[in-house]
This record gives C-alpha cells, structure tokens and sequence, in this order.
C-alpha cells in the first residue's frame, strides 16, 4: 500500500472509532442535564439516580472521546499536509473557534462537575452540566461547519493556488451545515436513547432493584427516540435535495444508479453486484419515482446516472491526474470519478436501516413493557442490548457513506461557482514515507483496539452494578447545598 | 497583524506549558512523592479537576497555529512525524489512566494504569519539547516546506536538549505545585524533593537558552534569558523559605521568560530551513490573510477572557490543600 491508502485507513479508522464516542457524549450529556434539572426541581430521588447512574456512563465514555479527539487536531497536518495548505486559511478557523469556545468550556466545566457535587451549590452545579453539554453542541457546530466546507465549499476564492476565505459567514451559514448539524444532533439523540432504552430494559428484564429508575429512563429514551427519528428523516431529506445538485455523483452512487432516470426509482436492496458502474448483473427493488422526490421533491425529475456524469465530470475537472511525482502510481494516470459503490449503496442503505431499527426497538420495548410487564424469555434480553448497537452502526455507516461518497475528491468542487477550489484526495497527502504512517496506523489501531476493550470492560460493570454502584447505600439528602464542613476538599476522589 | 497572532500562539503554548507543566511534573513523581494508595490518590486529585482543561491549551495552540499559519502547521507536524505519534500515545495513554484507575478497585488495575501515567506524562514532557525546540532550531525543510531526509531528522543533540530542557522544568514545576496544593508528609516530600533536583533538572532549561540566544539571540532575547535564571533562582529562595504560592508564581514566571525568549529568538521566522534560509517559513509567508487574522482576533478577543475566567474559577473552587484525610474509601462495582 503507498502513503494515500494508509493514510486513508488511518483517517477512517481514527475518525469512525472517535466518531463511536462523540454521538453518545453529545446525546448522553444534555439528556443527563435534563434529568438533573428534574432532580433538582422536584427533589425526588429517582431523578438523582438517574443523574448519577447515566452520568457515569457518560463519564465513562467521555474520557475516551477526549483522548481520541487530541488525534484529530494533529492528524491533518501529520498526514494531510498538502491539504493543510491548501486549505489552511478557512479549514483551520472553526478548528480553531472549535478549541477556544467548546474544548475549554466541555473540559473546565465537566472538571467542576464531576467534582463539584456537594461542593457547588445545588443549581451552580447544575449550571455546569448545561454548560458542558451545551459546549458539545457547539463542537459539534464548527466541526460540521469544516466539514460542510470540504462537502461544498464557500466563502473563498482561489489565490496563488490556495483558498482563500472571503466570508466566515458563508462558511458557518453554509446550507450544507444547516442540513448536516440538525442530522448529526439527532444521530446523537437517536444513539443516547437506544442507550438509555437497551440498558434500562435489561435490568428491568434482570429483575434488578429501582424499577422505578429504570421504567423512567425506558420512558425518556423512547420518546427522545421517537422525536430524534423524526428529526433525522426530515434532515436526511434536506440533505439528499442539497447533495442532488452539490454532489450528483454521490447522489448516483448512493443508489448505484448508473443510467440517468426521469423518474428516477430508488432502490429499496440489490442482488448481485453493484461494484460495476455500468449495473451488468445487478436485480434492484425499487419504488418507481422515490429518488425523484427525495431529490427534488417531485415525481418527475431526471436524476442522472454514473455514465451520464463521469464524462461531465471529466470535462470539467480533467481527464487525467497531472504528471507528478507526489502522485506516485496516480501521476498522469485516468481520474476515477466513480466511488466505491458496494460501500457507498450498501453503506446509505445501512444507515437508513439502523436507524429505522433503533427507534422500531425503542417502542416495541416501550410497548412490552407497558403498564408493569416485563417479558420474561432471554430473547427480551438480547433485544435490549442488541438495540444498543444499531444507532451507533446507523451513524458509522451514514459517514463512511458521506466521506467514502466524495472520493477522489478531499474538496469537493461547488458545482455553481468559487472556481478552482476543489481537491483530490490523493494530492492531499503529506510526503511521509509509507514507513512512518504504516507504524502510525499499527500503532494507533492497537491502542484503540485495547482502549475499546477496557472501555467496553467498564462499561459492562458499571452497568451490571446499576444503581449500587453509583449511590453508595442511602446517603440523606438533607437539601444542605454548602460544604459540610470547612475542611471538605473533596467530594469525589480518584 | 501576522506578528500579534505569533505572539498569541506564543501565548498559548505558555498556557500549555504553564498548566500542564505541573500535571505533567504529577504523573512524572507518582511512584517518588507517592509512597501509599492514599498518597497516590492525593496526587491525583491535585490535579484531577483541571488536567484536562490545561489540555486544551495544546489544542487550541495547534488549532490557532492551522488557523493563523498553515504552512508552520503543515510542515512542522508532518516533518516530527514519528515522535509525535509517540507523544499522541502518551497523551492517550495518560488521558485515559487518570479517568479509568480509579474506577475498579483492584490493586493490580490502579498499577497498570499508574504506570501508564508515569510512562505517559515523561513522555509526553519529552514530547512536547522536542517539539518545540525542532520549530525553534529548524528543520531540513525544503522550498515546499517537505521534510527532506530520515523520519527521525528532528531527532538531534539540540531538540533532545529541548526535550530534557521541557521535563526538567515539568519536574521541579510539579514538585512545587505539589507542596502548594498537597499537606503534611507528601508535601514535604514534595518540597524536599524540589530543592534538592532543581539544580540538576533546571539546568537543560539554561543551556537550552543559551545555546538558541548564541545563534539567534538579540539584546531583549538574552534580557529574557536572564530573567528565566534570576525567577528560577528566586523560585527556589521562596521554596526555602517555605513561600510555595510565591514559588509557584516565580516558576511561572521563569517559563514565561523562556517562552519569550526561545519564540522572540525564534521570530520572523516560524520554521527555520536548515537546509537553506531562504526556504525557512517566516511569520509573513507561513500566515493566512488579513481577513482570516482578522476573524481569528475576533473570536480570540471575546473568548480568552472568558476561558480565564472560568477557568481561574475552577482553580479558585478547587483551590484548598489536597491531604489523605479527604480521601474517601474507595466505592466502585
């Protein structure tokens, strides 16, 4: 493999596997918030250890999103050099805006909240939960907004080669982030409430103590389920219209759709293979004129096919790489417009079907459960826990689908206007040896693989332990928000 | 507008160096001032609220640097390639001690992970001034800003000056960080500590400035070289004489100095070429444009007030001694 394949590897399997943390930070943060807010208004107990029991999940989880995320501030410049300089001037800025107004406040914050408990007073503390998952929202915000830019870049024109931002406030304003963020946040809701849903029923079905506790969480997860669906299909749809005339080619590789359709039907699943752009061998189920009004919100318009825009695409942006040496194998060599389309049909597909599974779980459970009952057989069980897993393979594949879908471009060219700045991948990389990113890619994959497990290890046991082992016997809550005594340093302790 | 935003990412890199320093200098004396369980605990509960705020700083020092000068960005971290996958380990490694150790009450897990943080944070202390000194002694960097020669060309006798320069500082730094915040027995320790390998561990740090201020320094270069010796001489008065909070300000002081001398040392440039001066990234060439700055000072202008503020305030909430007395019985599943 040459430096742009490991490289690729590397940024996929560093992004998807901190990708894993953030929805559930994200999701898991502001819903904890809500349960505190509940304790602290209505005092009763049940919200508190909800608050306790959730939150240390989310402890849990964070930590490791903190650590992996530190990759991602390096990695652009480590292996992406010559994208770091050719997009430098706009890319960094909400990086950038991302450290100085979220990282500060999710970490100070989290700090005095996770030590904070008796020490601040009551709603100070509670303060400090909205602030901290508030920041993750913003995070999210500049990210999407970086990464909306390389989806559909504006606010730049092209100087010396470069881009060259000319309005910050395009590029926060861009209309792909305002459909990516709501999507992404409700990927997020999605994934903390399968989260909430799957571990509380479990213990219901375990038979375990609080009851109670567990029947509300069963309760708030579903319906943040329910609303958090219905945000990701309206968001979703906004996202398919913006990337029909942004990005056609991947909206024609979403579908394997290799001859252009008026209407134009979506495939539901296909048998065969679908890796051939000319769809020889290939038997889709389709529902006649779907993709039309995905697109473009009519039965009737022409969604164009992969031959129909690879020699679009070549006409406009080449039909060769240049002759150059820091392409390698690639200098000189045909442009592949067409990306991978196993990955890109059956990854779009993927998605949609999880997240359809996840909320589908959240109610049957919901409804399983209903006025007392809890089933008794193992298969109840696996249900819940398996539904844990489906929001969070629902967001893995919908950006291995988003990114994988972009290729060959890293920038993908605004088909209506800033001229020039576009970029493809594979003269993004840095000039490393393949050497240096192969021991990077081992390196980081092994430490990962092991974190996964010792996360995973940990997060079974704080489950399986349930309320005990966050709310040590029954402390008494005599509503005293001071310090005890003067001499109380600490009210959590390594 | 180029020089201010130099001088910001000067600033940040203090922070960094400021705050984490003394995290570092913690995880580094671990298994030296804490001697017990419980000991250990206080140590890092010294610093258990704040390390990761004092993170940021790097972050944000790395973002500002991508934000304001790209081609430094792009060609310093592609360049150190292998020692900062290192460092990154390190960072990781030590991140995720400090959350997990003490969730598992098992003798032999809290072990694993102390290691994992000793290990981490000398190297991640290394690290960092490897780093640091490789931008200021420059790279063999060619016209484009590629790293011309071995994977290992940033490793060299000046950038591992640095690095030790960077932990020993991060050593004494903890050490009296920890007779500030810590009490009875660990603090002495600590103290005791500080005094007798401030001598030995500082002195990198003075050969370090000595060795740039030869090669590149101006007059108020080698005026700020002179402060760093003069604040860690005065720090180490104030520790005999038990004033640990004047102390700890004088080693902030004394890295403050440094920082001011190794980036004024440093500056126009922003990379030095090794290879040839005229390829060396300037604080002219290697910036964004005045528009990008502009935005930059903006969000900069409204936001570092305020992360000093909470920041401060979660030093003020936290800011009693750390002794095994607070210490309460373990309680995990």
């Amino acid at each position: 493999m040459d430096v742009l394949d490991l490289a690729r590897w590397q940024f996929g399997i560093t992004t998807v596997y901190h990708f894993l943390m953030v929805p559930l930070t994200i999701g898991l943060s502001l819903l904890v918030a809500g349960m505190q807010t509940a304790w602290v208004r209505t005092g009763d107990r049940k919200y508190l250890a909800m608050t306790k029991f959730w939150g240390k999940l989310l402890l849990i989880n964070f930590a490791m999103g903190v650590v992996t995320g530190i990759v991602q501030e390096f990695q652009f410049g480590m292996t992406w050099s010559a994208y770091s300089r050719f997009v430098g001037d706009v890319f960094g800025a909400p990086l950038a805006m991302e450290g100085l107004v979220a990282f500060f406040v999710e970490s100070t914050f989290l700090g005095l909240w996770i030590f904070g408990w008796d020490r601040l007073p009551k709603k100070v503390h509670l303060a400090c939960v909205w602030a901290f998952s508030l920041a993750t929202i913003a995070s999210a915000y500049f990210i999407l907004a970086a990464n909306s830019w390389m989806q559909h870049p504006v606010g730049v024109e092209l100087v010396d080669g470069r881009a060259r931002l000319t309005s910050i406030w395009a590029v926060l304003g861009n209309n792909t982030v305002l459909a990516a963020f709501p999507h992404t946040i409700f990927g997020a809701f999605a994934v903390a409430a399968s989260f909430l849903v799957g571990i509380a029923a479990w213990h219901l079905w375990r038979h375990s103590d609080d009851g109670p506790v567990w029947r509300a969480s069963v309760k708030f997860g579903t319906w943040v389920g329910v609303v958090a669906f219905a945000g990701l299909a309206i968001s979703g749809d906004q996202q398919a219209k913006l990337m029909f005339e942004q990005q056609p080619m991947k909206m024609a590789a979403a579908e394997a759709l290799c001859h252009t359709e008026s209407p134009a039907a979506f495939s539901v699943f296909a048998i065969g293979d679908v890796a051939r752009p000319d769809c020889e061998n290939v038997k889709s189920v389709t529902v006649p004129a779907l993709l039309s009004l995905l697109a473009h919100n009519d039965f009737t318009t022409e969604v164009k096919g992969i031959e129909d825009l690879v020699p679009e695409y070549q006409a406009k942006y080449g039909a060769n790489y240049p002759v150059d040496p820091r392409l390698g194998e690639l200098s000189g060599m045909p442009i592949d417009y067409v990306p991978n389309l196993p990955v890109t049909y059956w990854g779009f597909r993927l998605m949609i079907g999880f997240g359809a599974v996840a909320v589908g779980a959240g109610l049957l459970i919901q409804w399983l459960i209903r006025g007392g009952r809890v089933p008794r057989g193992r298969w109840f069980g696996w249900l819940a826990l398996g539904s844990v897993a489906t929001p969070f393979l629902g967001n893995s594949f919908g950006w291995i689908f988003t990114e994988m879908g972009r290729q060959p471009f890293v920038v993908v060219p605004n088909p209506s206007g800033v001229d020039g700045v576009w970029m493809f991948t594979a003269r993004a990389v840095s000039s490393s040896t393949p050497g240096e990113v192969l021991t990077s890619l081992v390196a980081l994959t092994l430490v990962y693989g092991v974190l996964a497990c010792v996360e995973v290890f940990l997060i079974r046991r704080y489950v399986r332990a349930g309320i005990a082992g966050v709310l040590p016997g029954d402390v008494p809550d005599d509503g005293d928000t001071r310090p005890k005594t003067d001499d109380d340093v600490l009210s959590f302790a390594y | 507008m180029e020089t201010f935003w130099f001088c910001v990412i000067a600033l940040l890199w203090l922070g960094y160096l400021f705050l984490e320093g003394f995290d570092f200098g913690v995880g580094m004396l671990l298994p030296v001032l804490g001697r017990s369980g419980a000991e250990r605990r206080v140590l890092i509960n010294t610093i258990g609220p704040v390390w990761d705020g004092n993170e940021v700083w790097l972050l944000v020092a790395v973002g500002a640097t991508f934000a304001a000068f790209p081609a430094w960005y792009a060609a310093l971290l592609s360049s150190v390639y292998l020692p900062l996958v290192l460092f990154l380990l390190a960072l990781i490694g030590r991140g995720v001690a400090f959350e997990y150790r003490g969730k598992v009450d098992s003798a032999r897990w809290r072990r694993a992970w102390d290691t994992v943080i000793v290990a981490g944070s000398w190297t991640a202390a290394l690290g960092v001034g490897l780093l640091l000194s490789a931008t200021v002694f420059g790279l063999p960097i060619d016209a484009a800003g590629d790293r011309v020669g071995s994977p290992f060309a940033a490793i060299r006798w000046e950038t591992l000056l640095g690095a030790v320069a960077v932990a020993g500082y991060a050593l004494v730094h903890g050490a009296v960080f920890l007779s500030l915040k810590t009490e009875g027995e660990v603090r002495e320790r600590a103290r005791a500590l500080a005094l007798r390998v401030a001598p030995f561990a500082l002195l990198p740090l003075l050969v370090l400035l000595l060795t740039v201020q030869l090669r590149s320094g101006s007059t108020w270069t080698w005026g700020a070289s002179i402060v760093v010796a003069l604040a860690a001489l005065g720090a180490y008065g104030r520790l005999v004489l038990r004033r640990e909070g004047q102390a700890f300000a004088l080693m902030g002081l004394t890295v403050a100095a440094a920082v001011a001398a190794l980036f004024g040392a440093l500056y126009p440039d922003v990379l030095p070429s090794t290879l040839d001066p005229a390829w060396s990234l300037t604080v002219a060439g290697a910036a964004s444009s005045p528009y990008t700055l502009t935005v930059m000072t903006w969000v900069a202008a409204f936001g570092t007030p305020a992360v000093l503020v909470y920041q401060g305030w979660t030093y003020w909430v936290f800011r009693k001694r750390v002794g095994t007395r607070h210490i309460p019985r373990v309680h995990v599943p």
